[in-house]
């Protein structure tokens, strides 16, 4: 994990610099500001989880039934799956200074894809086209809506969040028009395998994000890639300067963005049976940014984190649980989600920081007059 | 069109995108009115005001986050969240309609200027922060109630039912008319007031504008205020439209707002851009959903595809034009 550059935690005007990146980098050794930046999301998990084993203390209990693994834990990992996908891309993203604000249409528009592609007869026996078609063909669906944003953004120059927007805006659209505005189920069998399916006695979907998780650290942290990613992140035009080729990586970055989407949807859509163009992905983009926010990937790019973004995806999912087994009416979820962010963000605000420690400093000043 | 005549001779660049927005809309028009009997009427015309009322008041609201360089993805659910606690408020503890306004709007204003606070005070980023406020404004829509409520109070449809007469077969309904004063009011203070000017400032660039000794912390706390207090007025306009509370209304309505605000020519970057673009952005979205009504082969989805392809159009536009490097934060 590379280090927060040294002249953002000893530049003279420091309080300028701060109010636009977080000064973390008092610890100056790499694993040091990893286990920093990680420590708060795993504080909230490991909170997360206590809840849910006080609220049922079969929580953490996994048996062997049928040739497979049961548990809360493993159903935690497994329907984490769509929004794991998705927050990964979302990392890549926003760690170049970007935003993918249209990912919830993309799984939309890639499960519709896959349905109709499937189609196919009642009785589940034929399809429409094979199913590496209509697999192959929803990836390269939503791998083309990736290229559509990555050209809009590094092509042309627009600001990534209104670049996505008008993918967003349209993509549903496009995801009714495939479907005509049905909700297509879908009745072949073997591709309920993908998002329901169990292999080695753990669910199918599990080993998809391991995947993609694996296949993206090795890319990041094993090949100079990580550093060209981060570089673009910092400060575009210098990385230009360098010879980096920013504008084709960040295109690359919103092709891979639209790839876990398609993937998500291929999950989604298996694991429902269906493709719904309006309903399905609904607010997802919003999740995962919370997920990579949780995370402690900034915003402002640069500085990112793949494990702080399952991590934070598996918070959302975890939260999710929690409110169920609590029993908690499952409207309070979404102001539990509220006061969650609003808890984070606080205290990853270095200003909110430093104004409680001077709040809470205040009283031991001798003869403190204020 | 009140856009001066002389401005667009010289060729202002400014104007450029506001003029596209209007000419395309003049151009719709003249198509349907062409292509369809009946379309070219006073009535179809004010319909666009009366139906898209509440989406303009927020619109208006969301005009001045998007010029001071911000961003407010909460102004749906707190159009929901007022529609929910009005008819709460009216059905359920039996308050008549303008008390329960008045709570409304406070409660509005109150929402947006605590993001505003989080926003200004804690240099948090706008855009999760409303997300925040979405969850949350959401959230307690369903704590009211998970159903919805429909609103039977006598005094309230009359004030839902009333129209103003303008000319033979053309009325406009109360909500139009809220958001046009909204807008009017909207217009005076983009222009001619500290405010706006603040607010321009604050887009164009925020250090520039503490150093030149201008309200930035108080007008940026103000913007989401307005915002809040627009989304709530805008809540209210829409109740009169549909006459019940409901956790589900306006899902997605930030999307419409901020469409309207850019394709009526304001830049997301903030400091460029005017809230009058922003009326015809809305008309615009409007004129889309009535042509398309009035084709009746194309289908609803139709809309959401044109939409994003106009805003398509007008972003290359905006960014043939303004070749603003480093500009990219969102």
């Amino acid at each position: 994990m590379p280090d927060t550059p040294s002249w953002k935690s000893d530049a003279p005007g420091r309080s300028q610099a701060s109010s636009h990146r977080s000064p973390q980098g008092e610890g100056t050794r790499a694993s040091a500001l990893l286990s920093h930046r990680l420590t708060w999301p795993l504080v909230t998990l490991a909170l997360l989880l206590l809840v849910n084993v006080v609220a049922n203390q079969r929580f953490l209990h996994i048996e062997w039934r049928d040739g497979h693994l049961y548990g809360s834990l493993i159903d935690i990992l497994n329907r984490a799956a769509p929004l794991i996908l998705v927050s990964l891309g979302m990392t890549l993203v926003i760690a170049m200074r970007g935003i993918d604000i249209s990912v919830g249409a993309v799984v939309a528009i890639s499960a519709a894809v896959a349905a109709w592609m499937i189609g196919g007869s009642v009785d589940g026996a034929t399809t429409r086209l094979p199913l590496g078609v209509a697999i192959t063909g929803a990836l390269a669906v939503a791998m083309l809506c990736g290229l559509w944003n990555g050209a809009l953004v590094a092509g042309i120059g627009m600001q990534p969040i209104i670049a996505t927007l008008i993918l967003m805006v349209a993509g549903r659209g496009i995801a009714q028009l495939i479907t005509d505005g049905q909700i297509i189920t879908i009745y072949y069998q073997p591709y309920f395998f993908i998002g329901g399916g169990y292999l080695l006695g753990l669910p199918f979907s599990l080993f998809v994000w391991v995947g993609v998780l694996a296949l993206l650290a090795g890319l990041l942290y094993k090949t100079p890639l990580g550093v060209f990613v981060q570089a673009v992140g910092v400060n575009p035009a210098a990385a230009r300067v360098a010879g980096i080729r920013a504008r084709q990586l960040t295109t690359a970055a919103y092709v891979f963005c639209g790839f876990c989407a398609g993937v998500a949807g291929l999950l989604i859509s298996s694991n429902v049976k269906s493709a719904d163009g309006n309903n399905a992905g609904q607010l997802m983009e919003l999740d995962a940014i919370l997920a990579v926010t949780l995370g402690g990937t900034s915003l402002l790019g640069g500085r990112f984190s793949l494990l702080g973004t399952l991590i934070g995806a598996l918070i959302i999912q975890t939260l999710t649980y929690a409110i169920y087994s609590l029993g908690v009416p499952p409207e309070i979820n979404l102001v539990v989600k509220a006061a969650v962010v609003f808890v984070v963000m606080l205290l990853q605000s270095p200003e909110f920081r430093a104004q409680v420690w001077a709040l809470a400093r205040r009283p031991s000043v001798p003869g403190g007059a204020a | 069109m009140s856009v001066a005549p002389n401005t667009l001779g010289r060729l202002d660049l400014r104007f450029l995108p506001l003029a596209a927005t209007i000419g395309l809309f003049l151009l719709m028009g003249l198509a349907g009115s062409l292509s369809y009997t009946g379309f070219f009427s006073a009535q179809v015309f004010l319909n666009l005001l009366i139906d898209n009322a509440f989406l303009l008041i927020v619109a208006v609201g969301m005009s001045f986050v998007i010029l001071s360089g911000g961003i407010d993805l909460s102004v749906g659910s707190v159009v929901a969240l007022s529609t929910m606690v009005l008819a709460t408020l009216i059905e359920h503890h039996g308050w008549s309609p303008l008390p329960a306004i008045g709570v409304v709007l406070v409660m509005g204003v109150s929402f947006g200027a605590f993001m505003g606070f989080l926003i200004e005070r804690f240099r948090l980023q706008p855009f999760i922060v409303t997300l925040a406020g979405m969850f949350l404004a959401r959230g307690l829509c369903y704590l009211i109630s998970i159903d919805s409520i429909s609103i039977a109070n006598e005094a309230y449809s009359t004030l839902a039912y009333w129209r103003l007469e303008l000319a033979e077969g053309a009325s406009i309904s109360l909500g139009a008319l809220i958001a046009i004063a909204c807008l009017a009011l909207a217009l005076f203070a983009a222009h001619g007031s500290t405010f706006g000017r603040t607010v321009y400032a604050i887009g164009g660039s925020e250090h520039s504008a503490i150093l030149m000794g201008l309200p930035v912390r108080r007008t940026l706390v103000g913007v989401y205020a307005v915002s809040g207090l627009c989304a709530a007025l805008g809540g209210v306009v829409f109740t009169f439209y549909t006459l019940s509370g409901y956790g589900l209304h306006a899902v997605g309505m930030e999307l419409d707002a901020i469409a309207a605000v850019v394709i009526g020519g304001t830049l997301l970057t903030g400091g460029v851009g005017y809230v009058f673009g922003t009326l015809f952005g809305v008309l615009t979205l409007g004129l889309i959903q009535t042509l398309i009504t009035f084709d009746g082969t194309l289908s609803s989805w139709w809309t959401r595809i044109v939409v994003g392809l106009l805003l398509f159009l007008f972003c290359l536009l905006q960014r043939l034009m303004v070749r603003r490097p480093g500009a990219g934060s969102h």
